[in-house]
């Protein structure tokens, strides 16, 4: 697809509240060209729920309907059925940060994602609770400074990405704030498949990973170039790296060093050599893990045992 | 006529959701309501019942699903009770300030630990402040015709607020009686919405609302209860006029013109009330009964002009600790600076103790607040 191939339209208007630099905004508004308006959004609390703008006015311009924060995804469920009782074809999606998505609204999703509702679950991932002021979250990397973590957090993040492929869902994807052109595809092409569809966004979010707000795209670049970040896209099963992941996986680019991505986050800058050392395990051990998938011969689950 | 089933309360819960033509029912199970969920399941695999059924896991997403549905368009239901209740709490908030008008059921129990699965008000009454507005019922056809008459009420446009129809667990959950199954087509047609989610005309529902606003919704809200308690009286007319059957929404009065003695009290246990009320009259004790219907809006006018000079016997299924009986001290409060000669506080069939007629006559002379056994 050409960038000039894109919805013009603009769902996700000027004047609205975020930060400087804010991923979310640049993800939503991705997405929402990808849906062509035609969506209803179901958004828990999370930096979404400000920076939409204050009633009466709202800086979204497809239908919104907030909820509470561990709620999206049941919410979106009540949504759908309702659509379906009346015949209406409109996608409905949650819009959630990792908050939403890992911690307090896990057992929603979980449980919509296993009764397979037709639903589109978008979790903007900034690795932390950016909205109440940076504490730590089930996605925050290990050794991340928050604000509930002064001496950075000591146990490694979860991957709700692979715990949604246990659940054996139709669409699993990953994507990256520094690669738009992928995430508006992956999101066309979870819209092209019925049931219940993941997609996770990498949201290096400036203030709350302590870099400047220019360089937040660069950020979600470095975060793949480097492996911390992994892109895939699981359809029906069938389990494959994308773009600058897929080159790494086919030794077709060298990763880069792992330390240039995290010494350019003020969250990182107090890790000793031990600690960058725990985190490039983490991450190698992950590369294996996933690559496993490829061959489809093992799943996620199960791979541990067979290996 | 209609077809007469002997059905539980809790079929005759669902039967009304079928029959009031519910379009999305979200819920999870929890003892004493689960047959409700059991009976809908089967109702909507059957095809009797045109309806999606989200099979949640948890009733924080049941409530948070009924939200959705009722947002998009559709009326929605969902039954629980106790710690099911207790779980949805922070969306039982949500569904009244979303101003979707959902109907649940709610099989009352006791919350734990200890593990009580019988009957007491107090998992309904502790969400009093939610909003909703609260029915408490004390027979299967009660049950049956409130749910119908509750939707009519929440839906209107003057309203548009969630409410409960409440009903004792195991009295009336598990007990059989026969219920005439209105089909309320005359009295209830198919949700028309006030507001919906629609893709072609977006808008964004409950974003951040500054201080003026929220205080002008919390009013707005309040307002809508007091319309409520105006509509209510109009609901019951007219559903007399359609089927001949006087379900109060309100309240319902047992002899309490000449009556020096009245028993106030609500859900199952006014039923028994009623006996004990002409059994003390055989004993020529002038004894009547008020059976509150309604909790919330809770209607302080129509108490005040039946009570204001009685003596007044309030016989509470719950306990609001550190404080006393919830319907105690809401009546209490709603007969302040009235000649009222004396207001007496009674603890009955707290976590499913059977109440009896035996329980009531002996209350209204003994002077023990709190009864913790059966008096048979």
């Amino acid at each position: 697809m050409k960038l000039s191939e894109m919805e013009r339209e603009e769902y996700v208007l000027p004047g609205n509240t975020s930060c400087h630099g804010c991923p979310s905004t640049v993800a939503l508004r991705t997405v929402l060209k990808a849906l062509e308006g035609n969506a209803v959004l179901v958004i828990p609390a999370c930096c979404t729920s400000v920076y939409m703008g204050p009633f009466p006015n709202s800086a979204i311009k497809v239908p919104v309907f907030n909820t509470a924060f561990a709620s999206a995804a049941a919410t979106a469920s009540g949504i759908k059925a309702s659509f379906e009782h009346q015949g209406k074809d409109t996608e409905v999606v949650v819009w959630a940060g990792d908050g939403g998505t890992y911690d307090i609204g896990l057992q929603a999703l979980s449980g919509a994602a296993e009764r397979g509702e037709d639903i589109l679950f978008i979790c903007y991932n900034n690795e932390i609770y950016s909205n109440t002021g940076i504490q730590r979250s089930g996605a925050t990397p290990y050794g991340a400074w928050t604000t509930t973590t002064w001496k950075g957090k000591r146990e490694h993040k979860k991957d709700v990405s692979e715990l949604m492929l246990a659940h054996g869902v139709p669409y699993v994807s990953t994507a990256s704030i520094g690669y738009l052109k992928d995430l508006y595809e992956k999101v066309k092409r979870a819209r092209e498949i019925r049931g219940f569809r993941y997609i996770e966004i990498l949201a290096p979010c400036p203030p709350g990973w302590r870099f400047p707000m220019d360089k937040t795209i660069k950020m979600g670049k470095l975060a793949v170039e480097s492996g911390m970040w992994i892109l895939f896209e699981s359809i029906e099963g069938e389990f494959r790296f994308t773009g600058v992941s897929k080159s790494i996986a086919e030794g077709r680019r060298k990763m880069k060093d792992l330390e240039e991505y995290l010494l350019s986050q003020g969250r990182f800058s107090h890790l000793t050599a031990r600690e960058i050392a725990e985190i490039k395990k983490y991450v190698i051990k992950k590369w294996e893990k996933l690559a496993r998938l490829v061959e489809g011969e093992v799943d996620a689950v199960t791979a541990k045992f067979y290996v | 006529m209609y077809e007469v089933k002997i059905l539980t309360g809790n079929e005759t819960a669902a039967y009304a959701a079928m029959n009031s033509k519910v379009r999305v029912v979200a819920a999870y199970p929890i003892t004493p309501a689960t047959p409700v969920v059991e009976t809908l399941s089967r109702l909507v695999e059957d095809g009797k019942m045109q309806a999606k059924f989200i099979r949640v896991e948890s009733e924080h997403s049941a409530m948070a699903a009924c939200i959705g549905a009722s947002a998009a368009g559709s009326r929605a239901f969902t039954a629980t009770s106790s710690h099911g209740l207790a779980y949805m709490h922070e969306m039982l908030h949500w569904a009244t300030n979303a101003r979707t008008p959902i109907v649940m059921a709610v099989a009352n129990r006791a919350i734990g630990p200890g593990w009580n699965i019988w009957a007491d008000l107090g998992d309904a009454l502790s969400q009093r402040d939610t909003g909703w507005i609260q029915f408490y019922c004390s027979s299967n056809q009660e049950i049956y015709d409130t749910i119908a008459m509750a939707y009519r009420l929440a839906e209107d446009r003057k309203v548009l607020l969630p409410a409960m129809v409440c009903y004792d667990g195991f009295v009336l959950s598990h007990t059989s009686m026969p219920v005439e199954l209105t089909k309320f087509d005359d009295f209830l047609s198919e949700y028309e919405p006030v507001w919906q989610l629609d893709a072609e005309d977006p808008f964004t529902h409950g974003n951040i609302l500054p201080p003026e606003e929220f205080a002008e919704l919390r009013h707005s809200i309040q307002k809508s209860h007091d319309r409520a308690l105006k509509l209510m009286k109009k609901i019951e007319e007219e559903f007399y006029e359609l089927y001949g059957r006087r379900t109060p929404l309100i309240l319902d009065e047992y002899k309490t013109e000449d009556a020096e003695k009245v028993i106030v009290t609500m859900g199952a246990i006014g039923s028994e009330a009623k006996v004990a009320v002409d059994s003390l009259r055989e004993k020529k004790i002038k004894a009547g009964l008020v059976r509150l219907k309604s909790f919330r809006p809770f209607p302080e006018k129509e108490l005040k002009n039946l009570l204001e000079d009685k003596k007044i016997f309030v016989f509470d299924r719950a306990i609001s600790p550190g404080s006393g009986g919830p319907l105690y001290n809401e009546l209490k409060s709603a007969l302040a600076f009235t000649p009222v000669k004396r207001i007496t506080p009674r603890i009955v069939g707290v976590g499913g103790i059977d109440v009896t007629k035996r329980t009531f006559e002996r209350a209204l002379f003994e002077r023990k607040i709190w009864i913790k056994e059966v008096i048979s």
